[in-house]
């Protein structure tokens, strides 16, 4: 399902940019920081996956970049680039009040986690879904709002006649639905998602995404989805993030990172979710359990996990490098990308390539085999290849790391 | 044994450990207001909610008292040394069917038997019954009591249950039991309260609680849906782990049937309070003979997926106070035929162990199999004119 990207004019711009991004809870000695250096650019159209355990800082990423995100946490350093009109870049988290007002849910909208609640029990669907118009569509009058209201359920596969229920009345997929043409109301170009189908069925869900996916083509909004899932998350997504303890620990094109995993965190998730084919294997899963955010290992965070723990990861935390073996490989993909340039697809930026923060993969020592597949050249969306095709050492693709003492 | 019964019987073991015969819940729906005409006219608009719409539909408004059949007539048979795994959506029965097998909720109709010696519904060898049949629960947030130490939660049953033999160190025995969860070092985690625990923790100790009066039978209701992604294999593997080493029947009851796959030795799945298959776990994934399995295989996640999500008997499961004729799948189903609405399938034999509650397997009223990938599946085995004959006793 992880369809091509719109073709559409400006598709495979870049939409949002966050770059060094930390978040922590709280100060002083118990400080507990929940995302560090966070680098992410999610394209025009692009559906980005960000994975991660609970825990991971994945919420709170989704929270600080839409700057809804409560005390005691409190952004501390980065930035967030909105991409408004081409040339027209805002700054999310210098913004002030008013101007986040008018980005809010008219640019950037929200579907929060444990949307079955997040419904008012005492107002009706329809005066919860004609508010967001009052409140930042004044021209419009009261019929036009029930009507868009109505032609909004309708997206979303509701009827129109439920606009006088109120949320007890709709099953939990229905209410999710009505979460999501809430958030579309607005007509936004970036929908975030936080875990919007955990608590619904496996049918459900799939339903859900499915018309998700048909409304996306469509209306050609950005999808930031976050969960837990990453099964789901590589059918779904364009690309994917991969998050642990506060940390980006992988960032790859959704079919890449499936097929030829760098980071041995990704490579432990994927072994986390018995196939629905094939033979049955003993799985491991990743031994242990996430680390506590405010005692974190020295070195690399996931070094007391890790089944091919170096000296080196002990002491010292890999930044996000690019791949060693990857740059090759993107060296012989330029072809391929120059054949997507013909259908019009510009290349893109910096955010698409493949990351891993793993020292097995900066090129020093030869990664083992299962962290070292052939990346599936063929769905390999378009990179930047001709500009990083010549350095062949592994260079760090992330600001200088922060020191985490 | 009813031949409508879809029983989960693993072909290769003998008796059945823990077996569940026609086993039927039905909750009294409370608070329902008797209806006075009929339809959804504007009266009973007004009434309550919940009343209009359990009002619709059924037969006998206004005096005879409604139930939620939240299950129906399943038989299930627990092996030694075996996982059988129930897979259902919310709404299914699949945890009343845990409940009922615990002897937590009393069954409207049917018996649990032991060995092949029915147990009496209420009463007598109630303590018994609990030592021999152990239920972990789905969040080990709530299912420990965050007053008490582990220590506490593992030294209860043993004494409840009077299993410390005199001379016996209590904290061994406790610790031997955090060992078989893989709790190490034990000693340590005696002392632990639950917020001092993961969730992987916490629900490796409520294993070790349930493992406590050496169960023969131990039900899983969900046991790793609240735990983290990185840490459910660990717990499914120790749930493996005890089957082999320790030859404990296990009911695993789960949403996820790709779990199911991966731990089980047979799986039976449930559709609105209903067995509608079941079989050997890799033969139901692999070759699903009912289209609700169908349906709930080509909807779970699949990365490895090459075409799109078939979702034909898309919808939601039916209304459990008034559920359907017949088939209690047929208002969804996209091979639905007359005879789905009038009369209910019983289980067919499809292929060795496998069973399908679904007319479509009859040989003597399906013409055609419309939808059926498996052309294999067509050629109807000597079972099937067994099951024939059962339809005719009908």
């Amino acid at each position: 399902m992880s369809g091509p990207l719109l073709s559409g004019a400006g598709a495979g711009e870049p939409l949002l940019e966050v770059s060094g991004l930390c978040v922590d809870y709280g100060a002083g000695p118990g400080t507990v920081h929940a995302v560090v250096d966070a680098d992410l650019v999610l394209h025009r159209g692009e559906v980005l996956g960000l994975a991660g355990e609970s825990g991971s800082g994945k919420s709170t990423l989704a929270y600080a970049i839409t700057r809804l995100l409560r005390a005691p946490g409190m952004i501390t350093g980065g930035s967030v680039g909105y991409h408004q009109e081409p040339g027209h870049v805002v700054d999310l988290l210098a913004a002030d009040e008013g101007a986040l007002r008018v980005l809010r849910w008219s640019q950037i909208s929200v579907v929060l986690q444990s949307a079955m609640n997040a419904l008012n029990p005492v107002f009706t669907i329809g005066s919860q879904l004609t508010d967001v118009l009052r409140a930042h569509r004044p021209g419009m009058t009261k019929a036009e709002r029930r009507a868009r209201a109505a032609e909004l359920l309708a997206m979303v596969g509701i009827t129109a006649d439920r606009l006088d229920s109120h949320p007890h009345e709709l099953s939990g997929g229905m209410r999710q639905r009505v979460m999501i043409a809430m958030a579309l109301a607005l007509e936004p170009q970036v929908v975030i998602m936080d875990e919007p189908t955990t608590a619904l069925d496996v049918v459900t869900q799939r339903e859900i995404l499915e018309e998700l996916m048909e409304l996306r083509e469509r209306l050609s909004f950005a999808v930031i989805f976050i969960t837990h899932d990453l099964s789901l998350l590589i059918e779904i997504a364009d690309s994917i993030a991969v998050m642990y303890a506060g940390r980006l620990v992988e960032r790859a094109a959704a079919t890449a990172l499936f097929r030829a995993p760098r980071h041995p965190y990704t490579l432990g998730l994927l072994s986390s979710f018995p196939a629905l084919h094939g033979p049955r294997k003993q799985l491991t899963g990743i031994p242990g359990s996430p680390p506590d955010l405010r005692q974190l290992p020295a070195g690399c965070v996931f070094h007391p996990r890790c089944p091919y723990v170096m000296d080196r990861c002990l002491t010292e935390r890999p930044p996000l490098l690019r791949p060693a073996e990857a740059v090759n490989g993107e060296a012989v993909n330029g072809e391929a990308v120059n054949g997507e340039a013909v259908n019009g697809e510009p290349v893109n930026g910096d955010g698409r390539d493949r990351a891993a923060a793993c020292w097995l993969q900066d090129g020093s020592a030869a990664a083992p085999p299962e962290l070292a597949r052939p990346a599936p050249g063929a769905k390999q969306p378009a990179g930047p290849a001709t500009a990083t095709a010549p350095s062949v050492p592994a260079e760090p693709v992330a600001p200088a790391t922060r020191s985490q003492s | 044994m009813t031949q409508l019964e879809v029983t989960a019987q693993p072909p290769e073991t003998g008796a059945p450990l823990l077996e569940a015969r026609g086993l039927t819940k039905h909750f009294p729906v409370h608070g329902t207001v008797p209806r006075i005409g009929g339809g959804s006219g504007p009266g009973s608009r007004r009434a309550l909610w919940g009343a209009r719409r359990l009002g619709r539909g059924g037969t006998d408004e206004g005096t005879a008292p409604k139930v939620v059949h939240a299950v129906e007539d399943v038989s299930l048979a627990l092996a030694e040394a075996k996982v059988t795994a129930v897979v259902g959506e919310s709404g299914s029965g699949k945890s009343t069917l845990a409940r009922l097998m615990a002897r937590l909720l009393k069954p409207t109709s049917g018996t649990l038997l032991v060995d092949g010696d029915p147990v009496p519904p209420t009463g007598r060898g109630g303590r018994e019954y609990a030592r021999l049949v152990q239920l972990v629960l789905q969040d080990p947030f709530s299912s420990l009591n965050p007053v008490h130490d582990v220590r506490y939660h593992l030294a209860r049953p043993l004494r409840v249950h009077g299993l410390l033999e005199p001379g016996a160190d209590l904290d061994e025995t406790m610790t031997g039991l955090l060992e078989r969860v893989s709790l190490t070092p034990a000693d340590q985690f005696l002392a632990k309260y639950p917020h001092e625990l993961s969730g992987g923790q916490r629900q490796r100790v409520a294993i070790a609680r349930a493992l406590a009066v050496r169960p023969r039978v131990l039900l899983a209701d969900e046991p790793v849906s609240m735990l983290d992604v990185s840490i459910r294999l660990g717990l499914l593997n120790l749930l493996g782990d005890l089957r082999d080493r320790e030859r404990l029947a296990i009911l695993y009851i789960t949403h996820d049937i790709a779990s199911a796959r991966y731990l089980a030795n047979t799986i039976v799945v449930m559709y609105a309070g209903r067995v509608v298959e079941s079989g050997p776990a890799e033969v139901v994934t692999d070759q699903p003979s009912h289209p609700y399995t169908q349906l709930l295989l080509s909807a779970a996640p699949d990365p490895d997926r090459a075409t799109p999500p078939d979702l034909s008997g898309r919808g939601s499961p039916p209304s459990l106070v008034t559920p359907p004729s017949g088939c209690r799948f047929h208002p969804r189903c996209p091979h639905a035929m007359a005879i789905c609405a009038e009369r209910l399938p019983p289980a067919f034999a499809v292929a060795a162990g496998q069973q399908s509650a679904c007319w479509l397997h009859a040989s003597d009223t399906a013409p055609a199999r419309p939808g059926q990938p498996d052309p294999a599946r067509n050629s109807p085995s000597a079972d099937h004119g067994q099951e024939g004959d059962a339809l005719t006793d009908r």
